[in-house]
């Protein structure tokens, strides 16, 4: 290549993370990202988001030179050019008034976020072009920085801002444990303060620098120096803070988080039964919602006091088992059709059983049955009274008072009744029924069920040779996995009290499967995970709304790209991605308390 | 052992076995040889149970097995070993042992097998805990055949083994047939290269376009014109 055509080769980099910046505004994300302040009145979202592209088109285009002015020189370019589309859209509102006809997002206030607040549109435009030549040169230290400081540089930065963007809610955490004036040193109007911020990157940086460096290696020989009795202590320990963590959990994040959190419950076990059909025996199932509605609308009509109830409701634990077993028999009447289907055809044809319960549920013939589309209402809450009641208050109340401050979230009233109408309360009822699932696929995993399904997701006719019946491993494969939808459609039921047809669109299935993948398809732990990256975090993004979909597209094509096994991928894909040709598997692997493997003798 | 009579099968609307007749005795190895699309396949899914035909009888030893599904034609003593080796690519070479045990309950003989398996094939032992999708072609096909004897079957149904192998595998695993046929198992084996199966085989078929247009010994078979020009590539 020439030097004029890397020249160009920069500018063009440049000009598509200007075309980039360019989209973000025009759809309105800049705008809305612009409400949230990563740095208290100093930084916002928006204006990140805007400047980052500088600093990519610079890194990118600074990244393939040696030499450091060749760097400099590209960095630059690429990073003014990445101003250029915007610059041009800074002249364009000033010669077309009636923009904003067009272009509704063209908003004062996005015009005002590219001009940097200027009286004047050209100047600001011009200040715009300084401030990205500014931040590409961030772009071009990154280049230079060799990689084990850049990865840790790019940690600290990426927690910065998600702290920094969940301040109000890291600040409502801390309001009742801090002091108001370590407050007002941590927080200001809008966000975490400068100097805070600047700390915590650092701070951020440096340790994940040197867990890096030396940290994972000093903790790998402590371990190893470790006597087994010593190290069974440490994993009991570990273990009795985990459980520890998530039974103090909802008071500690409050009620707002606790929500979130159990709304990613209801993924989870949702994601675990889904898990079961397409991670563990291939079976791509597109209406999973499918099972979800039946447990929800079987719990509804079973324990609702309203007219579309049974004329004596019964209560919710002896109605939970029924929607289950609803849902499981659901499962295997739709497994029956769709038996000698595969692939793309199976995935048809289950999307299709979605869409007609959630038609039907809406529809007039069924209303006098189901509510059509008003639902049906008064499904009263899962309560506990009585002796059991009083059981349990006489273990937590101690516990409680105990606590104090951090309590269980669950108190026994004064009539000893325990009713699960508040988060902390559901989060303890979807905690033990995901811990309950979380067992189950394990167990399902090991077991010789587990086993035919991975045969017969490799290759179904060479599984039917080996002796596996392939119809019966479909229908039990289909029957669980309804199994968990059904019992988060009947949680769902009593936490929200009410149900409607339109909570079970199809975007639920799509949701499901989302994270399935995202989190690593047939794993167990992935599934969590996954739960907690799409359902987690855009819940706590609320003010986004509107780009939910964007985010989840971007996101499962950036996992295809770079963690195509996702993010916490299970063995057996891991081994398939990214395992060495002809590296053997060491025979520890056998002898992982695994009841089908045998030792390999050595 | 085996006898196919007037076998038709079809795929939707399109007639592939057009009346197949054939039949395999006790301790032989019996080819089925012919060219691309002649049948060679289908015929052993039909046997084995993965296809059913429309009309005509296969019994195997005396029982009609039509009536019988794939997966549990293996507990009656039929294994395949299938088209392109079919090995389970993300489980291990011993998981893959393991799973054409599978009807078979008893744990320490099939460990025992999984070794002899590793005596037959040292190369699989040296490759045991290894993902069988990452072996070479030959390892693979070393796989699937010894995989498909953990069923301990009565007759060994093999499609194509030699496809895609190396001229030095194509040797070993045809030995290995020869080996497994003196240990008592019945081979029928479906070839598109006649040249090696016929030398190993007792007796041959040939399939041409859903029928049987030749059957002899398989000495015969070699020495006859037809043969020669279309399939030895001999003129």
């Amino acid at each position: 290549m020439t030097s004029q055509e890397k020249l160009w080769q920069a500018v063009k980099v440049g000009l598509i993370a200007g075309a980039v910046g360019l989209s973000v505004c025009m759809i309105g994300l800049v705008e809305s990202f612009n409400q949230r302040d990563i740095v208290s009145e100093q930084l916002t979202l928006g204006q990140a988001l805007l400047f980052s592209t500088a600093v990519v088109a610079a890194y990118l285009a600074s990244r393939s030179h040696q030499n450091t002015l060749a760097k400099f020189i590209h960095g630059l370019l690429s990073g003014v050019s990445a101003a250029i589309p915007i610059f041009l859209l800074i002249l364009l509102s000033i010669s077309w008034e009636t923009i904003r006809d067009s272009f509704i997002n063209v908003s004062p206030d996005l015009l005002s976020i590219i001009t940097l607040a200027n009286e004047s549109p050209v100047t600001g435009g011009l200040q715009l072009i300084g401030m990205f030549a500014m931040v590409a040169l961030f772009g071009i230290v990154l280049a230079i920085m060799s990689k084990p400081i850049r990865s840790a540089l790019l940690t600290g930065l990426g927690w910065t801002i998600g702290l920094g963007m969940m301040s109000e809610l890291l600040s409502g955490i801390l309001r009742s444990r801090l002091s108001r004036e370590t407050l007002d040193i941590l927080f200001g109007k809008s966000g975490i303060n400068l100097i805070p911020t600047i700390i915590l990157l650092l701070g951020i940086s440096i340790s994940s620098y040197w867990w890096k460096r030396a940290g994972s290696e000093q903790f790998e020989t402590v371990r190893q120096n470790l006597s087994p009795q010593q190290l069974t202590w440490s994993n009991r320990v570990w273990r009795a803070f985990i459980i520890f963590v998530v039974l103090i959990l909802p008071s500690i994040l409050g009620v707002y988080l606790t929500e979130i959190i159990n709304n990613v419950g209801l993924y989870i076990l949702m994601g675990l039964g889904l898990n079961i059909a397409i991670g563990l025996a291939g079976l791509l199932d597109l209406g999973y919602v499918t099972n979800f509605a039946v447990g929800a609308y079987l719990m509804a009509l079973l324990t609702s006091s309203s007219d579309f109830g049974l004329a004596s409701p019964i209560s919710f634990w002896v109605a939970l088992p029924i929607c289950v077993l609803a849902a499981m028999f659901t499962g295997f009447f739709f497994a029956l059709p769709v038996l000698r289907m595969r692939g793309d055809y199976l995935a048809i044809a289950t999307l299709g059983f979605g869409e007609i319960v959630r038609v039907l549920a809406r529809s007039d013939a069924m209303k006098s049955i189901i509510g059509g589309a008003q639902g049906i209402l008064q499904i009263p809450q899962a309560q506990i009274s009585g002796p059991i009641a009083g059981f349990f208050g006489s273990i937590l109340n101690p516990i409680n008072d105990f606590l104090g401050n951090y309590d269980l979230g669950i108190l026994a009233s004064d009539e000893g009744t325990i009713i699960f109408n508040n988060p902390p309360q559901l989060y303890y009822l979807l905690v033990l029924a995901c811990l309950l699932m979380l067992f189950i696929s394990r167990r399902l995993n090991d077991s010789s069920t587990g086993r035919r399904w991975m045969a017969m997701r490799e290759d179904e006719d060479v599984a039917a040779a080996m002796g596996i019946n392939t119809t019966n491993a479909k229908v039990i494969a289909f029957t669980l996995s309804a199994a968990s939808g059904g019992l988060a459609g009947a949680i769902f039921a009593a936490k929200l009290g009410s149900i409607y047809p339109n909570s079970f669109q199809l975007l639920i299935s799509v949701n499901v499967l989302s994270l399935i993948i995202v989190g690593g398809l047939g794993s167990i732990p992935g599934v969590v995970v996954g739960a907690f990256a799409l359902v987690g975090i855009p819940e706590l993004l609320r003010e986004f709304a509107e780009f939910r979909l964007l985010f989840y597209g971007i996101a499962l094509i950036a996992m295809m790209l770079v963690r195509p096994e996702g993010l916490w991928p299970s063995e057996a894909s891991k081994r398939e991605l990214h395992g060495e040709e002809n590296e053997p598997i060491p025979d520890e692997r056998y002898e992982i308390g695994d009841a089908k493997y045998e030792k390999a003798p050595t | 052992m085996l006898e196919i009579n007037n076998v038709h099968t079809f795929y939707g609307n399109i007639h592939a076995l057009k009346g197949v007749t054939l039949n395999v005795e006790q301790g032989e190895i019996v080819t089925l040889i012919g060219g691309n699309g002649a049948g060679k396949t289908t015929t052993l899914r039909t046997i084995c149970g993965l296809m059913a035909p429309r009309e005509g009888s296969l019994t195997f030893e005396g029982e009609d097995i039509t009536k019988y599904k794939a997966h549990e034609l293996v507990a009656k003593g039929i294994a395949m070993v299938p088209e392109g080796r079919g090995v389970f690519s993300k489980l291990t070479v011993t998981e893959n042992l393991q799973m054409g045990a599978y009807h078979r309950n008893d744990r320490e003989n099939i460990r025992k097998d999984i070794e002899w398996a590793f005596d037959m094939f040292p190369r699989l032992g040296e490759r045991r805990s290894q993902l069988a999708g990452t072996m070479s072609g030959g390892e693979q096909q070393m796989l699937a055949v010894t995989r498909a004897l953990m069923s301990k079957p009565r007759l060994l149904l093999m499609d194509e083994p030699s496809m895609g192998l190396a001229p030095v595998l194509v040797d070993v695993i045809f030995d290995a047939i020869g080996d497994i046929n003196e240990q008592g198992v019945t081979i029928l084996l479906v070839e598109q290269n006649a040249h090696m199966a016929l030398q190993v085989a007792n007796r041959g078929y040939v399939l041409q376009t859903g029928e049987i247009v030749l059957s002899d010994d398989a000495d015969a078979l070699k020495d006859d014109p037809t043969v020669q020009k279309a399939y030895l590539g001999l003129e």
